[in-house]
């Protein structure tokens, strides 16, 4: 007898198709977690990263030990205190305290200025004053370092060089606008895998997967049925933080939503595939849940969700090249940051397509076998 | 595989299932006739699922051939699957799905559609008795009546054969009696069934029983005649004479005792 393979659909695998789906929806409607994650996971990270994840202000408590007491020490610390890096709580009168106090924790920067500030900036010196900074959050200290320079040299400048820096696509840089585009991606990439592969481990685990295969439904239609469903779940996800970053952050929508959702496929279906894979190595739903995981921390440190991937060392960025939301997330931040059109995103959108089909293929295969 | 308008619907020859050094299953022929109630019983890890799983599909066999409604079960896998229900342990259930969503879903598996599906649901519904219980989430039914929802699910499509692996564990025994009237109601009607068993009192319920210890078929017959065979006064003696020889046989291999009894009953 011979194949063909008829790439269409015929009648009979479509009703088993249908009859998954139908199951999918009704199983997934009355699963408390699947909606949770669907509508409550990303409202609760906006909240987290959108406003506790702050990256341009720092607000460190500061203390002043100001020797000059004179006009030019008075509007260097206002001009620090302008920055919204440094909260003044005090004074103190000797390097002791200021040392004993950041020790204590309750200080993190001071601001030393000599006895000789105003004279020197009088005779037109070079007059000196110190910033110390409790540097051992880089993070937190970075920003208030570059600022306080800034801020220093603007307050007692006599120089006409004015330098104006005009941050381009994020001009009040805030960093909501950077987060909440690649939250987008990060949530689809844990709800997706952690929900598929959750799914299909409880079929393994109750016995309906193994009931399944000795029906006459072909794996395609199995597998699809299993898996379609979620790409939706994916699409409402991605809809509710757009809409919620948007109305709590304003995030600029530039480019176009269309191209932004089309493009979107290739990432989802390569996080279902991943899903797919998980749940084709654990056995139980917990274990699931912790590979699932496990998967999510590269993601989060080297995909450029958090850090830039400029910044890292060289084996790092290699292993950010195989995530695919290292990709999507230049689609995100092009798109909607920037207004990129497909002419900019499509090697982006390529390598995804390209990571979707290996994905797929491969879960694809591997759970093939897991069902005899 | 086999010849037009025989009775055998199970048809098994040489079959042969190997894992790794372990032998599951070795040199079992046997067969069973339409409308058959055929036992398969033996202590576990004797190869009686793993049996099973093969004649469903769900296993390859190492060697050996097997025809299930006259289609051999490795090269005509879905034909097969077509004609056969399977019911295992877990019943294969969606417990977040009402009791008619768990059949219309199956049904509709098995290709049925619009109103020849609804008027089976019917007919399931109303023969298993399940009428009180129509939109109740499977979940919450107790073991007897998630046994008669399983079988539901596993017959909507009315196959010719049936298997059905420890159909009764955990089952109350007024649901047992139940579920065994049911069964030869089946029977009378022309299904073939297949059924391994731990409850004595069911195995003398079947028209046929094989005994199956370490992977190999050590009687075959009618209750009568297996006990006859044996010299015992009634089934359950019979198998505990066979569990006895097992389990000395079991020590003087030492360790590979632990091997063949880890893995062979559930691969």
């Amino acid at each position: 007898m011979t194949h063909f393979r008829i790439p269409i659909l015929h009648f009979r695998r479509l009703s088993g198709f249908t009859a998954m789906l139908r199951k999918e929806f009704i199983q997934m409607r009355r699963d408390r977690i699947t909606l949770g994650m669907m509508v409550g996971l990303p409202a609760v990270q906006l909240a987290l990263f959108g406003y506790a994840i702050r990256t341009e202000v720092r607000h460190l408590p500061t203390v002043v030990m100001d020797e000059s007491r004179s006009v030019q020490s008075r509007a260097l610390v206002d001009a620090l205190r302008n920055t919204g890096n440094f909260d003044v709580i005090g004074d103190v009168r000797s390097r002791d305290e200021i040392r004993s106090r950041i020790e204590a924790g309750d200080v993190r920067a001071a601001v030393i200025i000599p006895p000789a500030f105003a004279n020197d900036l009088k005779r037109g010196k070079q007059a000196q004053a110190q910033v110390i900074v409790d540097a051992a959050d880089p993070l937190a200290s970075t920003a208030a370092i570059n600022s306080a320079s800034l801020a220093a040299r603007a307050a007692v400048a006599r120089t006409p060089i004015d330098v104006r820096v005009r941050p381009w696509y994020n001009p009040a840089l805030k960093s909501s606008t950077y987060i909440v585009p690649g939250l987008v991606g990060l949530l689809l990439s844990i709800t997706l895998i952690v929900i598929t592969s959750m799914a299909i481990v409880r079929e393994r685990e109750r016995g309906t997967l193994e009931q399944l295969v000795v029906t006459p439904i072909d794996k395609t239609s199995l597998m699809l049925g299993k898996i379609v469903p979620f790409a939706l779940v994916g699409y409402v996800q991605m809809t509710v933080i757009l809409t919620l970053g948007k109305l709590l952050f304003g995030i600029p929508l530039q480019g176009s939503l269309l191209l932004l959702y089309a493009l979107s496929a290739a990432f989802i279906v390569a996080n279902l595939g991943l899903g797919l894979f998980v749940s084709t190595i654990a056995q139980t739903q917990a274990q699931a849940m912790q590979l699932s995981f496990f998967f999510m921390l590269p993601n989060i440190l080297l995909s450029g969700y958090m850090f830039p991937r400029e910044a890292m060392p060289a084996p790092a960025q290699w292993i950010g090249m195989l995530l695919p939301l290292t990709y999507y997330l230049k689609i995100l931040r092009g798109i909607l940051l920037r207004g990129a059109g497909f002419t900019r995103m499509w090697p982006e959108a390529l390598v995804l397509a390209t990571f979707a089909t290996a994905v797929v293929a491969l879960s694809v295969r591997r759970f093939s076998k897991t069902m005899g | 595989m086999t010849a037009p308008g025989s009775t055998l619907t199970i048809d098994a020859r040489a079959l042969r299932k190997v894992f790794g050094a372990l032998v599951a299953v070795d040199n079992l022929t046997l067969s069973v006739a339409r409308g058959e109630v055929f036992g398969l019983l033996g202590p576990n890890g004797s190869g009686k699922t793993t049996t099973i799983r093969m004649f469903c599909g769900l296993l390859q066999p190492t060697s050996g051939t097997a025809s299930v409604a006259g289609y051999d079960v490795v090269t005509h896998g879905e034909a097969v699957r077509r004609r056969i229900g399977y019911m295992s342990q877990k019943y294969g259930l969606y417990d977040d799905l009402t009791v008619v969503e768990n059949i219309r879903f199956y049904a509709t598996i098995y290709g049925l559609q619009g109103e020849a599906r609804e008027t089976r649901i019917q007919a399931l519904v109303r023969e298993l008795d399940l009428s009180q219980r129509v939109d109740q989430f499977a979940g919450t039914l107790s073991g007897g009546w998630k046994q008669r929802l399983g079988l539901a699910c596993a017959t909507a499509h009315e196959p010719p054969v049936l298997f059905l692996d420890e159909p009764t564990a955990g089952v109350d025994p007024a649901s047992r009696r139940r579920f065994w009237e049911i069964i030869h109601e089946f029977a009378r009607r022309g299904t073939t069934i297949l059924v391994t068993t731990h409850y004595m009192d069911e195995a003398e319920r079947c028209d046929r029983l094989a005994f199956m210890s370490r992977g190999h078929l050590i009687a075959l017959g009618t209750p009568d005649e297996v006990t006859r065979q044996f010299g015992k006064a009634r089934v359950e003696d019979v198998f505990i004479a066979l569990q006895q020889q097992d389990e000395m046989r079991s020590a003087e291999m030492g360790n590979r005792k632990w091997e063949i009894g880890g893995v062979g009953a559930q691969p």
